[in-house]
């Protein structure tokens, strides 16, 4: 019989808790050539990556509940957005991603720019006077350059932080079985 | 070197004969529907939760309840706030640095010249007073004398480009209500756009859906201000061509008044100065670009003027 550790979705809220707290309050301010870092979603790859679709989304889902929720925005909106990315990292990691190097990396730049269009399209679908323009042209190139400058280091901290220590040794060739 | 059996592989493969069904492929397809009806859930709670928000009015159940969250979340933001406001200020102090000897220059040549704007201001100012005492002139409420500033620490701001509106640490407690109008030392900074007990969210000028009525404090030409090309600019619209807009000119709210209906924003607020005007002759009305006087991307506190007496 498998037992439920509850110490593990703890570890997982709190993290994203922080995550949304740093992120509303700190690194919305560090404008960088128009963009900014969303360390939110950084925090969500490695969770998703590391703990899997199930926790990507939960993760997700909270996250954007957070974030909506500090800023007085649209409840739900980010929420979604994170929910369905949360999920699909998750699913990446659980196959072509897992143990791969290049996971995090490849999961930040593309999560970066399909949440992006992704809530483009639900403000405009909303109402919302927004620039195409300044959202992905101007912003979202510094924006996925420093996520993935940063992708490393929230990475590391967020897979030490659940326990998981040093990084499994990387597969380099796709082996045959049989 | 170690050979592999590929005959004997195509033979297996190639064989008409079931394979047998993989071991634990019941658990594995469970696991996958419980996946799935996880995700799905928060998907469908998600885009319920947009709904209801987007049509509720601002004293629904969900706007209350994100009102709850935001006052419990308060203490955390304006917590990392202090954390990080030594750091922000080292960083300020330095970038200042790298600038403050070309600034000091011009600084000391425009205060030469703001002195004696002064002496002349102020004795206008002082005829200005006198004449409306004794004409018994009506006017609009001014600004600062007809409100009550409402100083509040920025708090939190949105995670993207979309939205430009930041969070401050005061709500409906110290008497902001909607659509009051939030200032800086330096200029307007926007408008309340929506309240909680403890908290408020201010929309930036900067943002689409915002514009004010503005007036060129030096030619009197009138026109609407609203959101630039670039970001954290500004462009003055529906200036006509009659009148006189000249780079340089400092540009404030205009503070209008009709049949009862009057503007949120009090009049002669600074929003910024005209860094570049142009007039094409297929064009209706002047393009003219402000630069703002407020740095919205570094607000730390704000002022919220809350009229003394509301209509």
């Amino acid at each position: 019989m498998t037992t439920f550790n509850l110490l593990e979705p703890a570890k997982v809220a709190a993290l994203v808790f922080v995550a949304a707290i740093l992120q509303v309050t700190i690194f919305s301010e560090i404008d960088i050539l128009g963009g900014y870092p969303d360390v939110v979603l950084l925090t969500l790859v490695a969770i998703a990556l590391l703990r899997g679709s199930v926790y990507g989304a939960a993760a997700g889902f909270f996250a954007g509940l957070l974030v909506d929720t500090a800023t007085l925005a649209t409840l739900g909106l980010t929420s979604l957005l994170l929910t369905i990315a949360g999920y699909w990292i998750g699913r990446y990691g659980e196959t072509t991603g897992r143990d791969r190097g290049h996971a995090p990396f490849v999961s930040v730049a593309v999560a970066t720019v399909l949440v992006q269009f992704g809530a483009l399209i639900l403000h405009y679908l909303l109402g919302d006077t927004v620039s195409a323009r300044r959202v992905l042209l101007e912003a979202l190139p510094p924006k996925v350059a420093l996520n993935l400058l940063l992708t490393l280091p929230v990475y590391a901290l967020t897979r030490r932080l659940l326990g998981l220590g040093a990084a499994p040794e990387t597969a380099t060739e796709v082996r045959l079985l049989g | 070197m170690q050979h592999r059996n590929r005959s004997a592989r195509i033979a297996v493969l190639g064989s008409p004969a079931p394979r047998s069904r993989p071991v634990g492929s019941s658990s594995r397809s469970s696991t996958a529907v419980k996946r799935r009806i996880v995700a799905g859930v928060l998907v469908l709670l998600s885009l319920v939760m947009i709904t209801i928000y987007f049509r509720e009015p601002a004293g629904g159940g969900l706007h209350g309840v994100q009102g709850a969250g935001a006052t419990v979340l308060r203490p955390f933001e304006v917590g990392a706030n202090r954390v990080a406001s030594p750091f922000r200020d080292a960083y300020g102090w330095f970038a200042g640095l790298i600038h403050a000897k070309s600034e000091n220059a011009e600084l000391r040549a425009k205060l030469d010249r703001l002195r004696a704007q002064y002496i002349q201001s102020s004795t206008a100012l002082a005829e200005n007073e006198d004449l409306k005492r004794q004409l018994h002139y009506q006017q609009l409420p001014a600004f600062p004398g007809d409100f009550d500033p409402v100083n509040a620490e920025v708090v939190g701001r949105p995670p993207s480009e979309f939205d430009q509106q930041v969070t401050i640490a005061a709500g409906s407690t110290s008497g902001i209500r909607l659509d009051d109008a939030v200032v800086t030392a330096d200029g307007l900074v926007g408008k309340v756009s929506a309240v909680t007990g403890h908290q408020a969210q201010v929309t930036l000028l900067t943002d689409p859906n915002l514009s004010v009525s503005a007036l060129d404090f030096d030619t009197n030409a009138v026109g609407i201000v609203s959101h630039g090309e670039g970001s954290g600019t500004l462009t003055l619209d529906r200036v006509k061509k009659s009148a006189v807009v000249r780079e340089g000119d400092s540009i404030v709210t205009q503070g209008w008044k009709l049949r009862g209906i009057a503007s949120i924003y009090p009049k002669n607020i600074p929003i910024g100065y005209v860094s570049g005007a142009t007039n094409s002759e297929l064009e209706l009305y002047w393009n003219v670009q402000i630069s703002p006087s407020v740095h919205f991307d570094s607000l730390h506190s704000v002022i919220v003027l809350v009229p003394k007496r509301r209509p």
